[in-house]
């Protein structure tokens, strides 16, 4: 069975396929923070000067990591891509981003209910009903959204870009291709070099 | 030892843009001289885990943050400071106040463990243990800026 059909079965979108539909709605001034787990795909879907695949990181650091970013470029929107546990490892982070005033972000939840990196051990919240989303509207996120259906989020898409920032999107996804995770990446310092300086030459294609 | 105003001219002066921080009963008193500057921002973290990496965000994308905590919270943000300082390798400057320093007949365990916490990271340290040292805050910021390298200053403090 694929990684892919496992996912349908499970009720979940699968990630590759959320993955590739952010890759095809992604602008060319965006900056795309990957991190942890599902999001390590996403360097397979997206080949751009303003992506950062920020891995290895610490767990939870992306979002603020995001959050620096944002405040430093705020002509350019910034998408942060973080997994479910991750997320909780700082669910106060949710409240530092309002707390910051960005409104050039959008923190995308990849939530596969497990430690997935970690070979697929249970969080915290895997077998309770955490809601998400109202943990970002409690922090004060202006924008808050949840999928679980591909179809769903490809036809919400538009109205989901357009909504004031910073913006919260909670999708639920299947797990990732194990594969994944076998993958080669130059040292993360030199990644961060080059994204350093595609951000700061501001290159327009 | 600093007051407010103090170390917001110094922050300016020394090109500071951004101060990202969770304070202490030392540093706290700075809070509305630092939110008053027109040269700085002032940004809030839940956790001091936050505070590395979004320091990071902005030292990466063309601003000039410095990091404040104390030393509680440089325990509890090791990992974090791991990643963006040696997995990363990025620069970024932190005033760490440490908790009872002054205190000499302390039994605080944090301050038992700063100094030997801070030699295990190897971080290039400062201490500013009393009013003669106040020059050393800038002194070393602008050293590390100008070598591309972390460092911190411990702020000795009475409590905390």
């Amino acid at each position: 069975m694929s990684d892919m059909d496992h996912a349908s079965i499970q009720g979940k979108m699968p990630v590759e396929s959320v993955l590739l539909h952010l890759a095809q709605l992604r602008g060319d001034e965006q900056i795309v923070i990957s991190n942890q787990s599902s999001a390590r795909l996403w360097p397979r879907l997206s080949c751009h000067r303003l992506d950062f695949n920020y891995n290895p990181s610490t767990m939870g650091g992306a979002i603020p990591f995001a959050v620096g970013l944002a405040l430093a470029q705020p002509e350019r929107e910034v998408v942060v891509l973080s997994g479910d546990g991750s997320l909780l490892m700082s669910l106060g982070c949710l409240v530092t981003v309002v707390a910051s005033g960005v409104t050039n972000l959008s923190v995308v939840l990849l939530d596969n209910r497990v430690y997935e990196v970690t070979g697929g051990q249970k969080t915290p919240a895997s077998e309770s009903d955490v809601d998400y989303a109202g943990l970002a509207s409690a922090a004060g996120f202006p924008s808050v959204s949840r999928f679980a259906d591909l179809g769903e989020l490809q036809s919400r898409s538009e109205e989901i870009i357009a909504a004031r920032g910073p913006r919260f999107l909670w999708l639920e996804v299947g797990p990732t291709p194990r594969d994944v995770f076998q993958d080669k990446h130059a040292p993360i310092a030199e990644r961060l070099s080059s994204f350093q300086a595609a951000i700061r030459r501001g290159e327009r294609r | 030892m600093f007051t407010g105003s103090e170390i917001v001219e110094i922050l300016e002066q020394s090109g500071v843009t951004h101060v990202v921080w969770l304070p202490d009963s030392t540093l706290g008193p700075w809070e509305s001289d630092l939110e008053s500057s027109s040269k700085l921002r002032l940004i809030r973290v839940c956790r001091e885990g936050e505070a590395w990496p979004l320091a990071a965000g902005l030292l990466v994308a063309g601003q000039a943050p410095i990091v404040m905590m104390q030393t509680t919270g440089l325990f509890e943000s090791g990992d974090a400071m791991r990643n963006v300082l040696f997995d990363l390798r990025l620069p970024v400057f932190a005033v760490i106040g440490a908790r009872n320093w002054l205190v000499t007949d302390s039994g605080d365990s944090a301050r038992r463990f700063t100094e030997p916490i801070v030699q295990a990271w190897g971080l290039d340290c400062v201490l500013i243990g009393q009013p003669s040292d106040k020059p050393k805050l800038a002194d070393h910021y602008q050293a590390c800026v100008h070598a591309r390298q972390a460092g911190i200053v411990l702020l000795a403090e009475e409590s905390g």
